[in-house]
């Protein structure tokens, strides 16, 4: 069972969410917390995990044989990127336009095109107490990372419960993260920047038809519109944290929510729960 | 005309408060609000749309089922598996046309995406370039390139000696969009060990384009230890810390009351803000 946590709007609690979730379920079942925010990856600074393996993300990108090349222009032609030009007497390849999609080198007519990986990031795999763990780091100035996200998924084992941390916002990355998962949380906070873009994060899970509920973080901070608009939705909030200085605290310095106050444990226990009813519900209805 | 760039790598430190009141104390500064996913900035500024364009970029493909003879060539070539059971799944697809370039029976097409819209708007304060991702599209690196290339329009057309734009979090395509050719980047961190990590990989992408950077620790009393921690890393990089603000719910009652909080409170905060936009336009000046 894959379950993501996203939000919209960024610095709403979702690796909070995503870290104490996945110490909360180790006991009763097999966890693995993937972290898809591969641009700004931060659950293994509370998971502190062991790394035990690390491997290259690498993208396909062409490399020409100018020795075979007759500067015909039929890779520039088909590479919609733009990441190739061709000049009289030489090639020139853009690697960071390049999606990989592999047109350029199927289509030259001199096969005179190989591709050759280009590293944009990294993946890591570890294990942190009792939880399995994996994460994606793009290299810094690299613009795309979902060729990371997609590697980073590719570990997940849906025998078990898999955790997902997704990145902040609506677009591709997070579209990426969250399809193909069983249930979405989506966190956000009681204040207008929160209910505006959950409403955004609402709209992008019911177009990938992903179940989703809602996680209220900081209560108490700002007003009462994101609770009235779930009511008026439909949707379940299924878990409350309040604001509260002592969270706060305990979040900078890298310490998770179910360590720093072992009380909260039952309240993510319950959460999956809840996210067990629904999903179950759904699949007994889908059925008939 | 000078630009600067509001940026944290961590979500949710600061950004769109602050770029709100510096719109509010700039006066006549264009704005632009790069963060076209997720975008906040008009719930500050309560903008009065002027235009409103579409944005088309990029392509899916489609198959035509009557001429399909499921060779299932264009299954097997894609790389982005976004071709099942010789179904397109439009949310897969990244437009690289290959599969119609090589589909024998020529039934695969390629269609433009409607994907988003951005607008032109007058604020309190000044025109506010601003945009909207459609659900689920790409391309935002495209939408942001577009909607700063509209804002430095407008700022020489106005004679406006600055544009605010308030970025995306995170490193990748729509932030590195947003960066490049920018005059500053204003780094909004916060003291937590993940703002500190984020910070440390925004500022090397700001390093790796070239761009100068500010730094400022909002919410700086959450834990004094990692402030400190992160006024040393600066130092190390030779990157000056512009303030120090403190936490102070003010800033969210401000948003709730839909203004920027300089003109909301006069409080300790605001005076803070201030000084911090005077500093941008020091650095700015250089």
């Amino acid at each position: 069972m894959i379950i993501s946590v996203a939000s919209g709007k960024g610095g709403t609690g979702k690796t909070l969410v995503a870290t104490s979730l996945a110490l909360s379920l180790k006991d009763r079942e097999q966890v693995q917390l993937l972290d898809c925010d591969v641009e700004e990856p931060n659950d293994h600074i509370f998971l502190k995990p062991v790394i035990t393996i690390s491997e290259a993300v690498c993208i396909p990108v062409p490399e020409i044989d100018e020795k075979k090349c007759n500067y015909c222009g039929k890779c520039a032609e088909v590479c919609v990127y733009h990441a190739i030009a061709v000049f009289a007497q030489h090639v020139l390849v853009f690697p960071q336009l390049c999606h990989g999609c592999g047109a350029c080198s199927y289509l030259c007519p001199e096969k005179a095109i190989t591709e050759v990986g280009r590293e944009i990031g990294v993946v890591e795999c570890g294990h942190s107490d009792g939880v399995e763990f994996a994460h994606g780091k793009l290299n810094v100035g690299e613009a795309m990372p979902t060729p990371a996200i997609r590697r980073v998924k590719a570990k997940a084992n849906r025998d078990g419960i898999v955790i997902i941390d997704v990145s902040p916002g609506t677009s591709c990355p997070v579209v990426e993260s969250i399809k193909d998962s069983d249930f979405c949380l989506l966190v956000t906070e009681p204040t207008p920047f929160g209910l505006n873009d959950l409403i955004l994060a609402v709209e992008t899970v019911k177009e990938l038809k992903v179940p989703f509920g809602v996680v209220i973080n900081r209560a108490g901070v700002g007003d009462g519109k994101v609770e009235e608009y779930c009511l008026r939705e439909g949707i379940p909030v299924l878990l409350t944290i309040p604001l509260d200085t002592e969270i706060a605290r305990l979040n900078s310095r890298g310490i998770t929510l179910v360590e720093g106050m072992p009380q909260w444990k039952k309240s993510f226990i319950g959460l999956f729960d809840r996210i067990r009813e629904i999903t179950g519900e759904r699949s007994c209805s889908a059925k008939w | 005309m000078k630009e600067v760039v509001v940026l944290s790598g961590k979500g949710g430190t600061g950004k769109t408060s602050f770029v709100g009141s510096f719109a509010a104390l700039a006066k006549g500064a264009v704005l632009a609000d790069c963060d076209v996913d997720a975008a906040d900035l008009h719930l500050l500024l309560q903008p009065a749309r002027r235009e409103k364009h579409e944005f088309w970029s990029g392509q899916t493909a489609f198959i035509a089922e009557d001429r399909c003879t499921q060779c299932g060539l264009c299954q097997e070539l894609c790389r982005f598996k976004a071709i099942k059971d010789f179904r397109v799944d439009p949310i897969s697809c990244e437009g690289c046309g290959f599969c119609s370039r090589i589909c024998p029976t020529e039934a695969i097409t390629m269609k433009e995406n409607l994907a988003g819209h951005w607008f032109i708007s007058n604020t309190r304060y000044g025109s506010l370039v601003h945009a909207r991702l459609g659900i689920a599209q790409e391309n935002s690196g495209k939408l942001v390139a577009l909607v700063r290339q509209q804002a430095r329009q407008m700022a020489e057309k106005n004679g406006a000696d600055y544009i605010i734009s308030d970025g995306p979090p995170g490193i990748g395509c729509p932030v590195i969009s947003s960066l490049s050719g920018a005059n500053l980047a204003l780094l909004v961190t916060e003291p937590t060990l993940s703002g500190i990590h984020d910070l440390e990989r925004v500022l090397g992408v700001c390093q790796h384009f070239g761009v100068p950077a500010l730094v400022c620790i909002n919410k700086y009393d959450i834990n004094e230890d990692n402030t400190h921690q992160i006024e040393r890393y600066c130092l190390s990089q030779g990157v000056e810390v512009a303030a120090r603000i403190p936490f102070d719910n003010t800033v969210t009652k401000a948003m709730v009351a839909g203004l920027p909080v300089v003109e909301y409170s006069r409080n300790g905060v605001s005076h803070q803000i201030e000084a911090l936009w005077e500093l941008v336009l020091k650095s700015l000046a250089k």
